[in-house]
This record gives structure tokens, C-alpha cells and sequence, in this order.
């Protein structure tokens, strides 16, 4: 690959994209959900969430995006599982701050994942939103949950 | 002796350019040479712009243009008593009339605007005092967000029902269903001349006449077609027409609406101010005549002062040579695609039925990254819903790559575009 391109269709971005996680559907009702569009190219996705105990057990997204969208998805899936709703506020704000940032650093402590790699997509302002679309549906969900009312529409559009 | 005379010839199943395109051998690049963009690069690749429908490049002539009235005349217009002041009217009030001239019409029934977003508000608008609650407003399927939500906004305000002109899977309009859905209270039929996605081209003769045996006006969206098909005002038998000049080849900020003279008369002004009044009082204004009631303030003089560069070149070119050169152009994209496989192609699988324009999708590599993986290739084509979400609702995607072409473009910018695809298909690993 040239220009870049290897370095915005990292190999672990291409591997969520073709295998995303969090495909299937939750085991019973969602305690949360939300959806999520990028009214700029059209790109739609809805985000289940299953919580117990006071931590997020499971999530089920249904991504219609790009490849950058579907593997933030999928990234997301496999990184929500097991935290508290305020561990991921915390994960969910790092994120958009590294890819704001020049060096786009997660710090370790937040056991980031593949999310490192993803942050690489920084560089390619215009997919900027496409990986920041399901983060900001996951904090729609998570403010709905917390006050007990269905989630408003995200969007990429603020 | 061998001959080479196949050689020559368009390969088989390609549309080839008739005698008249003059310099069209395997359909050679149109005045490519004037256009000083095109010789950039971008990612390290010649540029190949595949991006016409959503703005054409513009002509050296053009862009001298402008930068000469800022040079040498600029004044604002139709009050300055000095010298520079008259220069820059009669530059703005020359564009109009060779803007006439273009379509057919005389230069006072047209109107000069931002661009067609602004004509379509100004229509739109212009007619809503006139409209009551109930009167129906039909709008096809197949819209520009431009020429949808400006009667969305208008059905909400005055109370108006909107109905729906639907495509058929073929990509065209399902004209079998306009009878029904033109009614005694159809007060407007708003459609595209030619589509943004799809390429169809409408027969808007058609359906303007079955809108006026019902005594409703037809606005015509003919962004997609001034400058590339030839037609004139009075052939689409339309009372509205509107276009921008940056899809012509002209330079951005300023569009057109054309319109009937009786229709114009219609319109009530949208937007109010200096330059569209007649006389004012403390507590009163008259309206000065059509066309200038409808151009409050100051309008982008330097950009009419160029736009006539633009209609002389697709003048000199001729659209009869031009429509041919994006026929061919078409025709060998949409045969290119298909033998590609596994692409879905959108709208009529004839070129001669089409604008200059092939929208596809691919279901391995979504529209964005086909886009940004072509960019890194030099290749600047259009993905996404290009403003028509109801339209891809009912092709059942969210979004679509799209090939559109201008006269500079030719045949190896669609085998650079293939080549492309399969570049991204290998990135996916498909």
C-alpha cells in the first residue's frame, strides 16, 4: 500500500472489519441502547448494551458504515465487556482526546485494546467521525440508561 | 500489408463517438489542456477527476476572468455613478443575457442567485403566499436534497400535502403513477432533469405538459444537465428552471433561475433589502421589476463576470459534441464496471438514457474507503449519499461511490478508475 494507506487500513482494522465482534444479539432485553448516525455520508449503527451488577456484561451493534466504523464497533464490543459504566465514560473521553491529539497516546492503565491502533486514523481528518461514531452512541446509551428514558439519536453532527 | 483498421475501432460492446466529435479518436480528452488543475498531482499520482457532478474544474479562461474584473473593474453594481461601477454592471447584466442566450430566453427572465439551492428557496418560497392548505405539491423519488426539503419546509408551513412521484427498479420515473397523483388541487410538480445518482435523464417535456393540462407549475432542477445536454428553456416546457454555474465548467457562488414570464410575475420575493426595490418609505416599499425584485443586495459579481468564459467554451466545444463525448464516456464506464463483477450498478444501462454519471456500489469495500483508497490513487470520485437520502433508502444502500464526468475526462480515466477498484478490492482482500 502507498500514501498512508497501510497506516489507516492497519492490519488488525482490516481483521475487525472482516470478523467484527459484538454481531450477535444480546442473550435477553437490553438495559441500554442507542443510535448513532454520520448524517454527513449516511453511515448508521444501533448499540444494545447488557449490564449487571453494576458493569456492562455485553454489547450487540448492528454497524451499516465503513470499514473504520464497523472496526471502532467492533473494538468497542470487545472493550466494554467487563468495565463499569464510568470506566468506559473514562475510556470513551481518552479516546476522543487521542484522536484530537498530535501523538494520539492512550495511556496503559486504561487497558486500551486494539483501540492503539485505531487512534493511527487521526491522521485522515475526514474519517475522524467515522471512528469516533460508535463512542459517542455508546455515551448516549449510557445517559439514557442513567437517567431511565430511551437514548436520543446520536450524531456526528453536533 | 497488415491492416490496423480494427485497431482503431472502439473495442467491442463500446459505444464509439460518431464522426462529428472531430478530434474523438477511442473519445480523446475535450480542451482537457485548458484546464489548469488537471495538471496537479495528488498522492503522487496524476490526478484523474472523476468528480464533475458535484463541481466541474473550471477553464483557465475562467479563472482569468474573475481574477481580471477583481484587477480592473470591481465596483459593486447598479449604483455606482462611476466609471468602475458601470463596467462591473454591464460585466453582471452581460452574464445574464448570455446566460439567455444559453437557454433560449431573454436575459430578463433570469434571475441571478447564490447558486440552485437558493433559486429552489426562492421558488419554493416565492410561491408559498400563493399556495392554500391542501393544494398538493408533487416531488419525485429521485431528488436532490435541494429540491426535496425546500418543499418539505413549504408543506409544513402552509399546510400542504406532498406527494410522491416514485422510481422504478429500473432506476426511472414510474410515470404510470403520475396520473394518479396529479390531482385538480397539484399546484407545482418539482422535479430533476437529470438524476444526481442515478443519471437518468427525466422527460420533463412530458410530464410538464400533464402537469399543465392540470394547471400546475413545473420547477425544473437542471443542475445535473445545463452545460452538458443540449436543450433549451422552452423545449423542457418547464416555468422554472434553475441551475448553478459551478456544474458548467463556471466559477462557484452564483446559480440561476429561469423562469416563464408569467410565472416570474407569480413569485414573490423571498429576500429583502437594498437593490430589489422600487421606492421606500419609512413604513412602505415597492417591488422593482422581474428579474431584480428577487436579487436583494449585493450578488457575486466577480463570479457572473467569468461565468460567460464557461458557456463560451462549451459553446466553442459544442453541447452536441460535449453530450456525445459523456455518452461514450458512460457507455464504456458502465462496461468497464460490469465486466468487473460484483458491483451493483445503478440506473439505466443505457448511456444515450443518461447524464454523464455512474453510481455504483460494491459490497465488499464500502463507499468510503473505495473513496479514500481511489484518492490515495490519484482518483477523486464521490461516495456517500450525494444529498439523496430517499433516493437511497429505495435503492436499499446507505451510500454510493460515484464516476462522474466532464469534458476533459476519456477513456483511461475510467481504466484508471477499474484499476482502482481492484487496488481496494485487494486491500480488502477480496
Amino acid at each position: 500500500m502507498n500514501t498512508g494507506m497501510d497506516e489507516l487500513y492497519r492490519e488488525v482494522i482490516l481483521d475487525h472489519h472482516r470478523s467484527p465482534r459484538g454481531r450477535e444479539p444480546l442473550p435477553g432485553p437490553a438495559d441500554a441502547r442507542a443510535e448513532g448516525k454520520n448524517p454527513s455520508c449516511g453511515d448508521e449503527l444501533v448499540l444494545e448494551l447488557a449490564c449487571a451488577g453494576g458493569a456492562i456484561t455485553g454489547a450487540h451493534v448492528e454497524c451499516h458504515g465503513c470499514a473504520i466504523a464497523t472496526a471502532s464497533s467492533s473494538i468497542l464490543a470487545e472493550l466494554v465487556a467487563g468495565r463499569t459504566p464510568e470506566q468506559v465514560r473514562v475510556l470513551a473521553e481518552a479516546f476522543r482526546t487521542a484522536m484530537h491529539s498530535a501523538d494520539g497516546v492512550l495511556a496503559d492503565d486504561l487497558d486500551p485494546g486494539d483501540l492503539e491502533v485505531l487512534t493511527g486514523v487521526r491522521k485522515f481528518p475526514a474519517r475522524v467521525k467515522c471512528a469516533l461514531l460508535p463512542w459517542i452512541t455508546l455515551l448516549s446509551a449510557l445517559d439514557a440508561e442513567g437517567e431511565g428514558k430511551p437514548a436520543a439519536p446520536a450524531t456526528t453532527e453536533a | 500489408m497488415t491492416s490496423r483498421g480494427d485497431f482503431l475501432r472502439a473495442p467491442a460492446g463500446v459505444e464509439p463517438c460518431d464522426g462529428q466529435a472531430g478530434d474523438c479518436s477511442r473519445c480523446g480528452r475535450i480542451f482537457s489542456e485548458r484546464f489548469p488543475l488537471l495538471e496537479r498531482q495528488v498522492n503522487g499520482r496524476p490526478l484523474v477527476y472523476l468528480d464533475s457532478a458535484a463541481t466541474t474544474q473550471k477553464p483557465g479562461a475562467v479563472i482569468a476572468a474573475e481574477a481580471r474584473y477583481y484587477r480592473e473593474h470591481n465596483a459593486n453594481v447598479h449604483r455606482g455613478m462611476h466609471t468602475l461601477g458601470v463596467e462591473a454592471t454591464d460585466l453582471y447584466e452581460a452574464c445574464r443575457s448570455r446566460v439567455g442566450r444559453f437557454l433560449g430566453v431573454p436575459g430578463e427572465r433570469v434571475v441571478v442567485t447564490r447558486g440552485a439551492t437558493s433559486a429552489l428557496n426562492l421558488v419554493a418560497g416565492g410561491l408559498g403566499s400563493s399556495l392554500k392548505p391542501g393544494d398538493e405539491i408533487i416531488v419525485t423519488e429521485m431528488e436532490h436534497h435541494a429540491n426535496l426539503v425546500p418543499w418539505i419546509e413549504l408543506a409544513r408551513r402552509e399546510g400542504l400535502v406532498l406527494r410522491h412521484l416514485p422510481v422504478t427498479a429500473d432506476g426511472e420515473l414510474d410515470l404510470e403513477r403520475l396520473p394518479q397523483l396529479l390531482t385538480p388541487r397539484t399546484r407545482v410538480v418539482a422535479l430533476t432533469h437529470v438524476s444526481n445518482v442515478l443519471g437518468t435523464i427525466n422527460p420533463v417535456a412530458e410530464i410538464a405538459a400533464a402537469a399543465h393540462r392540470r394547471g400546475a407549475l413545473v420547477v425544473v432542477d437542471a443542475a445535473q444537465s445545463v452545460g452538458h445536454l443540449p436543450f433549451t428553456f422552452a423545449e423542457l416546457g418547464a416555468d422554472f428552471l434553475v441551475f448553478s454555474a459551478h456544474k458548467a465548467y463556471g466559477p462557484m457562488g452564483l446559480g440561476f433561475l429561469v423562469g416563464g414570464a408569467e410565472a416570474l410575475e407569480r413569485l414573490q420575493p423571498v429576500e429583502f433589502g437594498g437593490e430589489m426595490i422600487e421606492t421606500v418609505t419609512m413604513d412602505s416599499a415597492t417591488w422593482a421589476a422581474v428579474p431584480y425584485r428577487f436579487e436583494a443586495g449585493t450578488p457575486n459579481v466577480g463570479a457572473a463576470a467569468a461565468f460567460p468564459a464557461a458557456l463560451d467554451t462549451i459553446d466553442e466545444a459544442t453541447l452536441q459534441r460535449l453530450r456525445q463525448h459523456e455518452i461514450s464516456l458512460t457507455g464504456y464506464a458502465l462496461e468497464r464496471l460490469e465486466r468487473l463483477g460484483g458491483l451493483t450498478i445503478f440506473g439505466p444501462r443505457d448511456a444515450a438514457q443518461r447524464g454523464g454519471l455512474v453510481s455504483f456500489h460494491d459490497p465488499m469495500v464500502h463507499p468510503h474507503d473505495m473513496a479514500q483508497l481511489l484518492d490515495s490513487q490519484g482518483i477523486a470520485v464521490r461516495a456517500g449519499h450525494h444529498c439523496a437520502q430517499p433516493l437511497h433508502r429505495r435503492l436499499g444502500v446507505v451510500a454510493t461511490s460515484r464516476a462522474s464526468f466532464g469534458m476533459y475526462n476519456s477513456h483511461d480515466d475510467i481504466d484508471a478508475l477499474v484499476d482502482g477498484i481492484g487496488y481496494a478490492r485487494s486491500v480488502f482482500g477480496a
